[in-house]
């Protein structure tokens, strides 16, 4: 049994002090007026005993004023603390441009990374201390969340789509990796470590996994592989949109309407292509919904965005 | 109990099984429920204590991953549905909203009968799923895992739900039609009990939300049996639209939940402090904002699972409103107390130690609703502490106030008061022990769900397990000293707290008709303050106090 008993968890990342600082805005305005609260009806109970002498003249059921001012002032407070979480939680989505991006695929039962250089983890993640990190999160399976309680940071991976979280780690050391979201018989068993590293140590480590393939290098091959290029690439004989700098870029579609060639868009073109027909070409895309999984999915992906010339770090789906 | 003393009473008018199965006296199909509802609490507590005794280690030693995700799904779904939904409405509601609004019976007695049996039947749905290998899924049966990666019996639970729910309906359409159509002369809407303002407020919320849930829940059978994609990414379905379906429901469901707690709490606190309620306006007003808002902020469920950051932001603001008509209720329940004559008869224990459960719980809520913080705790035990503390320190301890203020109605007989006194202050003790280190515990990270953590979260893992022991004994007294009352109990007099309210006007326990005569109402609700009450009350307590 561990006698260390912790209440107070650390704080490792640069958003970690401002939620702790609502945290306990609230833990001690919640604590002021609970216990105010406690103290006036155990005050009550007291004085107001029956049989004891106390003074019950000038007895009221209603008191507008007093009903109006309190109702006024729990608004007032409650607006104090929407706005504030509120504030804190739309920087979630506006990762720095200059974030590294690594990519991590939940699966039952555990979490694989890969480091932009293309290094691979399962249930461990090294980031450098200081530099913000953004996660493109998928499933391959059931949802999952990702959760590292030293950055107070939680994100859903939900399968179908892409999610992205963002941080920045302010001291090295080793955090719990959790998966927070229900996720079938061993969801308590899937995590594992973050490891926080100063820069020299992080390139040293990335070093010594090898130079792995980058995610965008594997991408390419699967373009090939899979005849993708065949219809899109630029010698192409079958009419196909090209693909240089579509991340990102508006796409007119048979429809009259425009979508910007997201995330989202581009999974869906290449699992469901007769959703969103690009304007001027024939539907004669085949799905490749089944034939590829949701890592490889990843891979073709992060190809796509690389053929961008500035690619929006974390632009969101 | 069919000795002469009940003769001319409901509980005299035949004690075969036929009698009881068949009948449709409100008072009886309360009894129905009572019973049925009090053997899935206590499935369902085993349940939970036995996740407690899992989680005094850190190691999971005690049952298989596989048997602890099902203790903690078939908990979920079985106090969630089969306790927590029915609980006061159907009980104390069947038993006490006609003879509150002065009825013979609910406006529709067979169709309370049928909703009975809807429940049975939805239940054994339910416990054929418990004995046949359980469910995985969790009580919230989030797809694609329910759908396309759980191998339990999820289309069976998941029926079985489906089925309760109409009973629910049937129960909210009755209740409705009763306050609008059978109000005893004299009795205007702002005279009525806060009691029964609660249970129309939660009425329309069943009758409003529930279709919801039985819609998901379809759609999951259809998805898990038939293979139609609606939930299915990989057949255009999306993930999250179960989510959205689950909670408009669910969300509103809590407060189906807590509303007649409330309801009772307001009915006891002035009882016993001998004072009209505070604001009764305010708080009958604020019952149906509570109702109205809750269909709002479903969305505050699903803050980190991807739904659009702005999403996120309207349904934070919407849930910050809904604490408003919570914070005024406690409000107005505590300043109910000032000036008055206080005595602690057990069910005014239960009812301000809801008061303070009550408070704590909902003032967590604020951190939830808190968008950056919630990113953090959301998921954790701190959700589970915060749940716990409405449903359980709130609902829970209010269904044991309102059970012990109205047994002498019920049964015509008196229980314990030192028995009850201790049950009401071991549950406290042991409530606040087993949950409180589980806000700790949500704080620190600990995810909810697990059944192995690591080491460091052990300490309060056995507190909070030490905590559901007491707990567990807090809620089994009952069951002992209420069952002997019921037999050897010394007889109840009509109004034995000298209680404003029609139910304590007819003879305890009422008769087959509820009313000898017609009541005429000339009073507001909790007329304490006005002359014609003065007359002694039964309590021993008081008497002692008086000399």
């Amino acid at each position: 049994m561990s006698f260390g008993v912790p209440f107070f968890p650390q704080e490792a990342s640069s958003e970690a002090g401002h939620v702790d600082a609502l945290f306990y805005t609230l833990l001690i305005f919640s604590a002021v007026l609970g216990l105010a609260l406690t103290g006036l009806v155990v005050g009550y109970a007291v004085k107001y005993r029956v049989g004891s002498p106390a003074d019950r003249t000038g007895q009221r059921s209603r008191n507008i004023w007093l009903e109006t001012s309190w109702t006024i002032a729990s608004l007032i407070i409650a607006f104090i603390f929407f706005g504030w979480g509120a504030t804190l939680f739309v920087r979630r989505d506006h990762p720095p441009a200059d974030a590294l991006e690594i990519t991590g695929l939940g699966k039952q039962w555990m979490w694989e990374f890969r480091q932009p250089g293309g290094q691979r983890e399962i249930n461990e993640l090294h980031v450098p201390v200081g530099k913000p990190v953004v996660v493109s999160l998928a499933s391959q399976d059931v949802i999952h969340s990702f959760y590292v309680p030293a950055f107070r940071i939680k994100q859903d991976a939900v399968p179908g789509r892409t999610t992205h979280i963002w941080f920045t780690a302010t001291e090295p050391g080793r955090y719990h990796l959790f998966c927070a979201q229900y996720c079938g018989t061993q969801h308590s068993e899937m995590g594992g470590w973050v490891t926080v590293m100063a820069p020299e140590q992080y390139a040293a480590w990335l070093n010594s996994q090898g130079e792995g393939e980058t995610l965008a290098a594997s991408g390419e091959k699967l373009f090939r592989a899979l005849g993708c290029s065949g219809c899109h690439g630029a010698s192409s004989k079958v009419r196909a949109p090209s693909l240089d700098g579509i991340f990102g870029r508006p796409v007119a579609l048979d429809n009259q309407q425009t979508v910007t060639a997201d995330e989202r868009y581009l999974r869906d073109s290449i699992l469901n292509p007769k959703k969103e027909i690009a304007a001027g070409y024939e539907p004669v895309m085949p799905s490749f919904d089944g034939l590829i999984d949701e890592g490889e999915l990843q891979m073709l992906l992060a190809y796509l965005k690389s053929l961008s010339p500035q690619p929006t770090a974390g632009a969101k789906p | 109990m069919s000795n002469a003393a009940m003769q001319g009473t409901y509980l005299g008018e035949g004690s075969g099984l036929r009698a009881w199965l068949l009948t449709t006296d409100h008072k009886r199909v309360a009894w129905l429920y009572l019973v049925s509802l009090t053997a899935f609490f206590f499935l369902g507590g085993a349940m939970a204590v036995l996740m407690r005794i899992e989680l005094a280690t850190p190691a999971g030693d005690l049952v298989s991953d596989d048997v602890y995700n099902r203790l903690f799904s078939l908990h979920g779904i079985i106090m969630v549905w089969f306790f927590l939904v029915p609980s006061i409405p159907a009980t104390m509601g069947n038993f006490l909203l006609p003879l509150m609004i002065g009825a013979r019976d609910l406006a529709f007695p067979r169709l309370n009968l049928a909703s009975w049996y809807v429940f049975i039947f939805g239940s054994l749905f339910a416990l054929f799923a418990v004995a046949a290998g359980g469910v995985d899924t969790g009580w919230t049966f989030y797809t694609p895992l329910s759908t396309l990666y759980a191998n339990g019996f999820v289309s069976t639970a998941a029926f079985g739900v489906f089925i309760v729910g109409f009973s629910t309906i049937m129960t909210g359409i009755n209740f409705i039609v009763s306050v609008h159509t059978l109000r005893a002369p004299g009795l205007t809407w702002f005279r009525l009990p806060i009691f029964v303002w609660t249970l129309y407020a939660t009425s329309l919320v069943m009758v409003l939300a529930t279709p919801v849930l039985a819609a998901s829940l379809i759609l999951i059978v259809l998805e898990r049996v038939f293979g139609i994609g609606i939930f299915n990414p990989d057949l255009g379905g999306d993930p999250l639209l179960f989510q959205h379906l689950f909670w408009f429901y669910s969300h509103p469901a809590v407060y189906i939940m807590i509303l007649p707690g409330m309801g009772v709490v307001s009915e006891v606190l002035p009882c016993f402090s001998r004072r009209p309620l505070f604001g009764y306006k305010a708080v009958a007003m604020s019952s149906m904002a509570i109702a109205v808002f809750g269909f709002l902020v479903w969305g505050h469920h699903m803050f980190v699972s991807g739904q659009s950051a702005y999403a996120g932001v309207v349904f934070s603001f919407l849930s910050f409103c809904v604490a408003i008509p919570s914070a005024i209720k406690v409000f107005n329940w505590s300043l109910t107390l000032r000036k008055g004559e206080i005595s602690f008869e057990t069910p005014m224990l239960y009812a301000l130690f809801f008061l303070a459960l009550f408070t704590f719980g909902g003032l967590a809520g604020l951190f939830l609703a808190a968008l950056a913080v919630d990113v953090h705790v959301h998921d954790t035990y701190f959700v589970i502490a915060h749940f716990h503390y409405i449903m359980v320190g709130g609902m829970v301890t209010a269904y044991m106030a309102g059970l012990h203020f109205w047994w002498p109605k019920l049964t015509g007989r008196m229980y314990s008061e030192i028995a009850g006194r201790i049950a009401a202050t071991v549950t406290f003790v042991g409530f606040n022990l087993t949950f409180f280190p589980q806000y700790v515990l949500g704080f620190d990270g600990m995810p909810r769900r697990y059944h192995t953590y690591p080491p460091e979260f052990q300490f309060w893992n056995v507190l909070s397990s030490g905590g559901a022991v007491v707990l567990a004994i807090g809620y089994l007294m009952p069951l002992f000293y209420l069952g002997w009352s019921l037999f050897r109990g010394a007889r109840a007099p009509d109004n034995p707290w000298n209680a404003t309210g029609l139910e304590w006007q007819t003879s305890s326990p009422p008769p087959p008709h509820n009313f000898e005569t017609m009541p005429i109402v000339t009073r507001p609700a909790y007329a304490y303050d006005m002359k014609g009450l003065e007359h002694e009350r039964f309590s021993p307590h008081r008497e002692e106090a008086a000399r």
